[in-house]
């Protein structure tokens, strides 16, 4: 019973990671209908920007408390930075292009940023700090459910709070969602559609880069390519719970982190990518809407 | 010229990318040793790098805007390029395939076997290109997971000595096949998907064949992979290393040409036009009564068969396999010659493959970069000259007036 | 022959709440012209889609006439290439050409359903392949002729002018040798001097005993090339008859309540 529990939590904190990067999938693809291949690697900058700031105020003897916000405050920055200026590159010029140009954009994008991370610092796994001690209250089941996991499961619910909030109630938020319902329409209501988009890379990319932050420090050890697979699951995250839903993408995470525990738990570890593969694989074959998401007959 | 409105903008863009670079380029730390390292000249590099790229950013956007906007002289008159012209033109076309060919043929009399060896994978390369062309470039389905046939060859041919001791000529035409039905099996659920998804499974389904590859020891060797695979026999004549090299090359040469006379033959047929129309608009191809799966899987499945050979002979050239040759890597470098050579033209794709695969062997201190610099061409392509270096060219068809007449009149 | 060569009955589709199609009843008869009208949004594409298997009706049956089998062949269920087969060619009111082909090219994909060489035709280039490519191009290039583009022959189709590409549209549908042609707006957005000769160019084409039937919203268009007019309002016919008796009508006087329908 202790080792369900332990997997429960455990698929509840890889699905609630999922669900950081995966929002910046679905707002990314309900504002422009593009699978935004390169948002892995936004995930990857800021999990190394974490370490990079991290590392340099421990040295500095910063107090535990003041490294971990101020290291997530500078990945939020610099990922949303990056966010921003690879959507001004690659995908504006490409806005009335075919549909496959910007995918193909993204994806030289997306393998740009890995190289460029591989050469400027290295191709060595990293160990990524301790930013989180254990808390004494955890104590009694910390053989089930690490501190970790505790602060991951927190911030996550946290920050999928504000960013409903953000959406449901701002001005902006709104615009956001009548910009992915009918961007012409939006357009002729005065909505400036390109600074839509913009906010919308940005408040992904943030998202992603918390995550980063908290995977780093939850596995320990960081490369330039662990923004490849985690996209590629995030993605799978966002697919299954429907491509462009919020919700979607949150329901779909916890789905595919439980899924992934369980099978690794109970069937074999060695299948791990081959399970979340073969979901995304299954998903886009028998129901390519997804749970949450709408059929659209495409108007002729 | 460069006005000083440019300059101002530049040198902002110039400091918006110092900042952006900043954590990544500048610092360098090691959290074992406790020490940071700060590199300011890589920030003195991306001030000046930014700022130049961005001047020429703008520069190729107005050149290319200024373009669209006389679109219509540009492309009816399209051989405004002297290449256009050539390659419009049969004469010239042979000509020029005449010289290349040629050149191919004394190569090897001329250059080391390393040299040769290096030709041979260029050329293996310009036959996946040219494979996948016909799926992405002509039919417009985006294949990530192309490898996962190459693989699926290269597997073939291994396995088969191994288990049963096949040899090259045998399993050469099998594992074209297997690859093709490896490629039906998954085309038939997954073409039905638009394209984006199509992108992302077949992405996914490359993976998972890697994946396999590694973990299932029994069958395929695990992550250490299959070695003693035999070269290409010559009628069981027994060949020095040097020899067998050289072989391989001209065979790889005979396959080349062998590859381009099929898809030129596809590309100007029935088929070929039903893969374009299908690119440019499905729902308008399947009213002109095009059956959209039966197109589409006839381009996958092509695709597969010619990666499939190319794993074949992968495998017999370099005479160890192991699931590391198949990633997504391998995927994308394909992918980045079609894009760069010219999706749909066959040209285009060969200059691609040996500018891509080339370039980076003679340019040593360039070969860290390669990666990086894929990933460039894929961005700067579709941003500015999305029809690649060279641009297909559609063909015009003759047709005999007096025989239109007599059609009439009987 | 008394057999309509297109009959629905009862056709309905729905998108989620809305009722695009309300239990339409039309039949076509061979060699007519007939016009679909109604207000924008009143259905006419969604019926056009549905009968062309592009979409799935809700309800509904549509028949085509097969004159080699001489019976009637239901289209439900039916892929559109397959209804294309069976003889319903159409064009669409968003040009949808294949704009980086030729003009020719369009035009020949239009032949596609009537030939059949594939893979290995293709490969092999025997004598059938190659007759019947030729045959291809020769009819192709006819019926460029017919529809007078022949000077833009080797164009791209993106290239042409807009007026151009409707007829483009007519010609591609036309290759496919149809039994009945679905038109789609062909005068959208056409200047006064091309729909005259528009008007002229569907005249010469249903003199020859082509069945046509035709979604216009040019009034004066449809009176004078329409048999028998069928106008339909939120998914419903309100009205079917002669232009004459459509003319005077009170209820599709009511539908346009204001536009013009005197021409
Ligand atoms: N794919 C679709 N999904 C949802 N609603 C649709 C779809 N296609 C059509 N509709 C709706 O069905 C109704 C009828 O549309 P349709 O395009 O058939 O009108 P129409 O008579 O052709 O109008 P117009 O004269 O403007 O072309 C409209 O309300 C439209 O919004
Ligand atoms: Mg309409």
């Amino acid at each position: 019973m202790d080792y369900f529990i332990e997997l429960l939590f455990s698929g509840l904190t890889r699905g609630s990671i999922y669900a950081l990067i995966a929002l910046g999938y679905t707002m990314v693809y309900g504002i422009i209908g593009l699978i935004n291949f390169a948002h892995g690697e936004i995930y990857m900058i800021g999990a190394f920007t974490a370490f990079i700031v991290a590392t340099i105020l421990s040295i500095l003897g910063f107090p535990a408390l003041a490294i971990i916000v101020l290291a997530g405050l500078a990945a939020v920055v610099w990922s949303a930075s990056y966010g921003y200026t690879i959507e001004k590159i690659a995908y504006k010029p490409l806005r009335h292009a075919p549909r496959l140009s910007p995918l193909i954009s993204a994806i030289g994008m997306s393998m740009f940023l890995q190289n460029y991370v591989l050469l400027a610092q290295t191709s060595d796994f990293l160990p990524f700090p301790q930013l989180i001690s254990d808390f004494n209250f955890m104590e009694p089941v910390a053989h089930i459910v690490g501190s970790t996991d505790l602060v991951i499961l927190v911030t996550t619910t946290v920050v999928m709070i504000c960013l409903t909030i953000l959406i449901k109630y701002t001005k902006i938020g709104k615009a956001m969602r009548a910009t992915s319902q009918d961007r012409m329409m939006a357009m002729l209501v005065g909505i400036n559609v390109n600074r839509i988009i913009s906010v919308t890379f940005i408040i992904g990319s943030s998202l992603a880069a918390i995550g980063g932050m908290l995977i780093a420090s939850h596995i320990g050890q960081i490369n330039f390519y662990i923004g490849f697979i985690a996209g590629i699951k995030a993605f799978t995250a966002a697919v299954l719970g429907g491509i462009g839903s919020i919700p979607g993408a949150v329901l779909g995470s916890v789905v595919l982190g439980l899924t992934e525990s369980f099978a690794t738990g109970y069937v074999s570890s060695d299948y791990e990518d081959v399970f979340a593969f073969s979901l995304l694989v299954l998903i886009l074959i028998f129901k390519p809407s997804g749970i949450l998401g709408k059929a659209d007959t495409q108007k002729v | 010229m460069i006005t000083f409105q440019e300059l101002k903008r530049s040198f902002f863009i110039s400091l918006w990318f110092v900042f952006l670079t900043f954590p990544i380029m500048v610092i360098r730390v090691d959290s074992i040793e406790k020490t940071v390292q700060w590199r300011w000249m890589n920030m003195l590099y991306v001030a000046v790098g930014a700022f130049i790229l961005s001047l020429i950013f703008r520069y190729m956007m107005r050149r290319k805007e200024g373009q669209s906007a006389d679109d219509d002289e540009e492309t009816s008159t399209s051989d405004q390029h002297l290449i256009h012209r050539w390659l419009t033109v049969p004469r010239y076309r042979n000509i020029i395939y005449g010289v290349m060919l040629t050149l191919a043929l004394v190569l090897p009399l001329v250059f080391s076997t390393y040299q040769t060896s290096i030709m041979t994978t260029a050329l293996l390369y310009v036959v996946l290109g040219l494979g996948l062309n016909i799926v992405v470039g002509l039919a417009g389905l985006l294949d990530l997971g192309y490898v996962a046939f190459y693989a699926v060859g290269a597997y073939t041919y291994a396995l088969l000595y191994h288990f049963f001791g096949m040899s090259f000529w045998i399993v050469l035409p099998l594992g074209g096949m297997l690859a093709a039905v490896f490629g039906i099996l998954l085309g038939i659920p997954v073409l039905r998907l638009r394209g984006d998804y199509l992108a992302i499974v077949t992405l996914g389904f490359g993976e998972i064949i890697r994946l396999i590859l590694e973990n299932w020891g029994e069958f395929s060797q695990g992550p250490s992979g299959v070695s003693n695979i035999p070269r290409p026999s010559f009628f069981g004549i027994d060949m020095s290393l040097d020899t067998a090299l050289i072989y391989i090359y001209y065979l790889m040469i005979a396959f080349v040409i062998f590859t381009i006379f099929i898809v030129n033959r596809l590309q100007n047929s029935r088929l070929g036009r039903a893969w374009v129309a299908l690119r440019e608009d499905e729902i308008a191809c399947q009213a002109m009564g095009i059956d959209k799966m039966k197109t589409k899987l006839a381009a996958f499945s092509l695709g597969a068969f010619w990666a499939g050979i190319a794993g074949v002979i992968f495998a017999a050239k370099t005479t160890f396999i192991s699931p590391r040759s198949f990633t997504f890597i391998e995927s994308a470098i394909i992918l980045s010659i079609v894009v760069l050579g010219g999706m749909g033209s066959i040209i285009g794709v060969i200059i691609g493959a040996m500018v891509l695969i080339l370039l980076p062997e003679y340019l040593r201190f360039l070969s860290e970069y390669r990666m990086l610099a894929f990933g460039a061409i894929l961005v700067c392509m579709m941003v500015f000259r999305p029809q690649g270096i060279i641009a297909s060219v559609r063909r015009t068809y003759t047709y005999n007036k007096k025989e239109t007449a007599d059609g009439e009149g009987a | 022959m008394a057999q309509p060569i297109l009959h629905v009955t009862g056709l309905t589709m729905d998108f989620g709440g809305i009722r695009a199609l309300n239990n339409i009843d039309l039949d076509v008869n061979e060699g007519e012209i007939v016009a679909l009208i109604g207000p924008n949004g009143a259905g006419k594409t969604t019926f056009f889609n549905c009968v062309t298997g592009i979409y799935q009706p809700t309800k509904g049956e549509i028949n085509v006439y097969n004159k080699h089998k001489g019976r009637q062949i239901s289209l439900l269920g039916m892929k559109p290439n397959q209804v294309t087969q069976q003889g319903l060619a159409r064009t669409f009111q968003n040009i949808r050409l294949f704009s980086q082909m030729t003009v020719l090219e369009n035009v020949m994909i239009g032949r596609h359903c009537r030939t059949k060489s594939f893979i290995i035709g293709a490969l092999l280039r025997d004598k059938r392949t190659l007759r019947e490519e030729e045959e291809i191009i020769q009819k192709s290039h006819q019926i460029l002729e017919k529809i007078g583009l022949t000077r833009y022959e080797n164009e791209f189709a993106k290239n042409l002018p807009y007026g151009a590409q409707r007829r483009l549209e007519i010609a591609r549908a036309l290759a496919t040798e149809p039994v009945l042609l679905l038109l789609d707006e062909p005068a959208a957005g056409m200047n006064p001097q091309e729909t005259i000769e528009l008007v002229s160019l569907i005249q010469e084409i249903a003199a020859e005993g082509q069945s046509i039937l035709l979604i216009e919203h040019d009034m004066k268009l449809v009176m004078s090339l329409s048999e028998r007019i069928f106008v339909m309002d939120y998914g419903k016919r309100i009205a079917e008859g002669t232009p004459e008796e459509i003319r005077h009508d009170p209820a599709v006087i009511k539908a346009y309540l204001g536009e013009e329908v005197d021409a």
